[in-house]
């Protein structure tokens, strides 16, 4: 309950602050997953520099936490009041929003989605987004060949039960490892016998250390970690440290974050799956200005792309050193 | 005067902690070793302390729901101070406990002046205590941690078993606050504001005097668990301490604290915080979701209080 009140006065607050639009000012709505994660954070760097350039009028709002569908509805619906045209949201829950979605586009609000898709993903007129599956398979690619010849001992921290976009990178990074997983599609982790513990990190740095400790217990031979985010990945290297065993053990985690792309060079994750929050950010800004000045909707799926980092490339596998990761950190150009 | 805690309240949690630890036991063999116990210890150690907080709290018949987030601005001020603006780290660590202590003072102030519910003050300053949290840090992790706030995570060995110093010193502050609300008389002050406020006025003892001092106590146990989670995870994380109220109070009614006040045995705390971890510990180990864990913690709540309940009927 504490959530969804923390929620709404987040929201109000955010709202009161702003005076009525001008009416040549195209207004645009971000609702993000949450206020904290650094990942949405940056997205809303991008988009109110790409409204601030442009002229246009950035309202942002968002979730309290991982999961939170009333305080993003509750954030839409004031936007609209507010008189945003355009909606970019980051669903944090891809069925769930969709009501008030649909009540949305039917006050003629053109709504995209940011980073992760509804279900099913028509529901929005647009999605300019990261291949969630394909970051999975990139750093599972990765991590075979770094680890060939060795018998690998897999740990996985996944984000949270019934997250899809948990599945999809877990499932990838199976996929990409070449062992028995899921499709794109499939909403369930896969488990083949090379993973000896799962756990669920809530991409939270703490929770993650307290995952991987666990898993250390269960199985002190672990040599492979895949992880959901770098948030995980720092606890888990944190984990590994303390018992002494981060030098044979190998990290793998997906966003691309200046956080994480430090800990990459510094050897703590071996490999990440870098994304472009800000790209996606931006691009609906633009699509929210075009809509505004032209009645023109953008429409389908556009990939923003997704780029394999590492400091110690393998042969066979394309990656991009830590310069050009920490160049790119989450889209700063 | 009737005993403070009936029997069956005082065992329930060891009873709990006993089975639980026999049904690992039993179902993998890597549960029962000094380094795992030791392991789940230090996964406590911070709902641990704030638990000690709550627990004086709930004692007194009120609730906080800020202690995680005030919790994560005391970790935020102190490594911030000392990575942006080169504190050394005693002082900056002082700093952030006496922002917690602050906040527990506002809390108390809220309680005894304006004679709001805690429930609804403490709403409050968990909604502030967030936003001045992301605001301060910008949402950003403070890296940058001075050795000396890493300490409490370093290790010593026992009879083979390496032991940290934030395992002791959570100990160390339950046998206090134990002997405190047992042997002095501002211990049982607490216990009597929380049973009735009305007879300890006529008794001469001023409630709200007591309420105020157990509130800015709680901010100190919460400012010394940022410190904990500091050293555990070994940065600022603005995004700690986002469920740690509940956890807290989890671990408070699993130890057979009355959420009515005035009954409950603070080293129940303890072993209810054990409780959560053991279970998050043994499932895992079992290869069993998450989820399931979240469950069984569930069924031990309902459990505990309706004990807590059946027992205050039968006292009566």
């Amino acid at each position: 309950m504490n959530k969804l009140t923390l929620a709404a006065a987040i929201t109000t607050a955010a709202l009161s602050g702003w005076a009525p639009a001008h009416a040549a000012e195209p207004v645009i709505g971000l609702v993000t997953k949450t206020e904290t994660n650094p990942f949405f954070v940056k997205m809303k760097e991008g988009a109110s520099a790409e409204a601030k350039a442009k002229g246009a009028k950035l309202l942002s709002g968002a979730g309290k936490a991982d999961g939170d569908n009333a305080g993003q509805v509750a954030a839409m619906e004031n936007m609209i009041a507010a008189g945003a045209k355009t909606i970019l949201i980051t669903p944090n829950d891809s069925k769930a929003i969709i009501p008030a979605i649909k009540k949305a586009q039917d006050k003629g609000v053109m709504v995209i989605a940011l980073d992760s898709p509804t279900d099913p993903a028509s529901a929005t007129d647009a999605l300019f987004a990261t291949d969630n599956y394909q970051a999975g398979v990139l750093i599972g690619q990765y991590a075979k060949a770094a680890m060939a010849g060795k018998t690998v001992k897999i740990a996985t921290l996944d984000l949270l039960p019934g997250h899809p976009v948990g599945a999809q990178r877990h499932n990838g990074f199976l996929q990409g490892f070449g062992l028995k997983s899921f499709d794109a599609k499939i909403n369930e982790l896969a488990k083949p016998a090379e993973v000896v513990c799962m756990a669920d990190s809530f991409g939270d740095r703490a929770k993650g250390q307290t995952a991987m400790e666990n898993c250390l217990q269960k199985n002190p031979d672990i040599n492979l970690v895949y992880t959901i985010n770098e948030p995980a990945a720092a606890g888990a290297y944190n984990a590994l440290q303390k018992a002494g065993k981060e030098k044979g053990v190998m990290i793998v985690s997906v966003d691309g974050g200046c956080d994480g792309i430090k800990d990459v060079e510094a050897g703590k994750i071996a490999a990440t799956s870098q994304q472009y929050p800000l790209k996606m950010a931006s691009m609906g800004v633009a699509a929210g200005i075009e809509y505004a000045a032209t009645g023109k909707k953008v429409s389908g799926y556009t990939d923003t792309g997704v780029m394999l980092i590492s400091a110690k490339p393998v042969a066979g596998v394309d990656s991009k050193d830590t310069k050009v990761g920490a160049e790119l950190c989450w889209g700063k150009k | 005067m009737k005993g403070r805690l009936p029997p069956i309240g005082q065992l329930g949690p060891f009873i709990a902690l006993v089975i639980a630890c026999t049904a690992f036991g039993l179902t993998t063999d890597r549960f029962f070793s000094g380094e795992n116990f030791s392991l789940i210890l230090q996964q406590v150690t911070v709902v641990g302390v704030i638990a000690i907080g709550q627990t004086l709290i709930v004692l007194t018949a009120g609730i906080d729901l800020s202690c995680g987030m005030i919790m994560a601005l005391g970790s935020i001020v102190m490594t911030k101070l000392a990575a942006d603006y080169g504190l050394p780290a005693p002082l900056a660590i002082l700093a952030g406990v006496g922002v917690t202590a602050t906040f527990g003072l506002l809390n108390g102030l809220l309680v005894t002046r304006i004679k709001l519910p805690p429930f609804i003050v403490t709403l409050g300053t968990f909604n502030i205590a967030f936003a001045i949290t992301q605001l301060y840090s910008g949402a950003q992790t403070v890296t940058e941690v001075p050795p000396m706030m890493n300490w409490l995570g370093g290790t010593f060995a026992l009879g083979g078993t390496n032991i940290t110093y934030g395992t002791v010193l959570m100990i160390v502050l339950y046998l206090v606050v134990w002997f405190g609300l047992r042997e002095t008389g501002a211990g049982r002050h607490v216990y009597a504001v929380g049973n009735n406020p009305e007879a300890t006025r006529l008794v001469g003892i001023p409630p709200e005097r007591v309420l105020l001092g157990v509130y800015v106590l709680a901010g100190v146990f919460y400012g010394i668990a940022s410190l904990l989670s500091v050293a555990r995870t070994g940065v600022g994380d603005p995004n700690a301490g986002q469920t740690e109220n509940l956890d807290a109070i989890t671990a408070v009614v699993l130890g057979g604290t009355s959420l009515f006040g005035g009954r409950g045995l603070i080293l129940g705390s303890l072993v209810g915080a054990i409780v959560v971890g053991v279970l998050r510990n043994g499932l895992t180990l079992m290869g069993v979701s998450s989820v399931y864990q979240v469950l069984v913690t569930g069924i031990l709540v309902i459990v505990a209080v309706t004990v807590d309940q059946m027992s205050r009927k039968g006292a009566r």
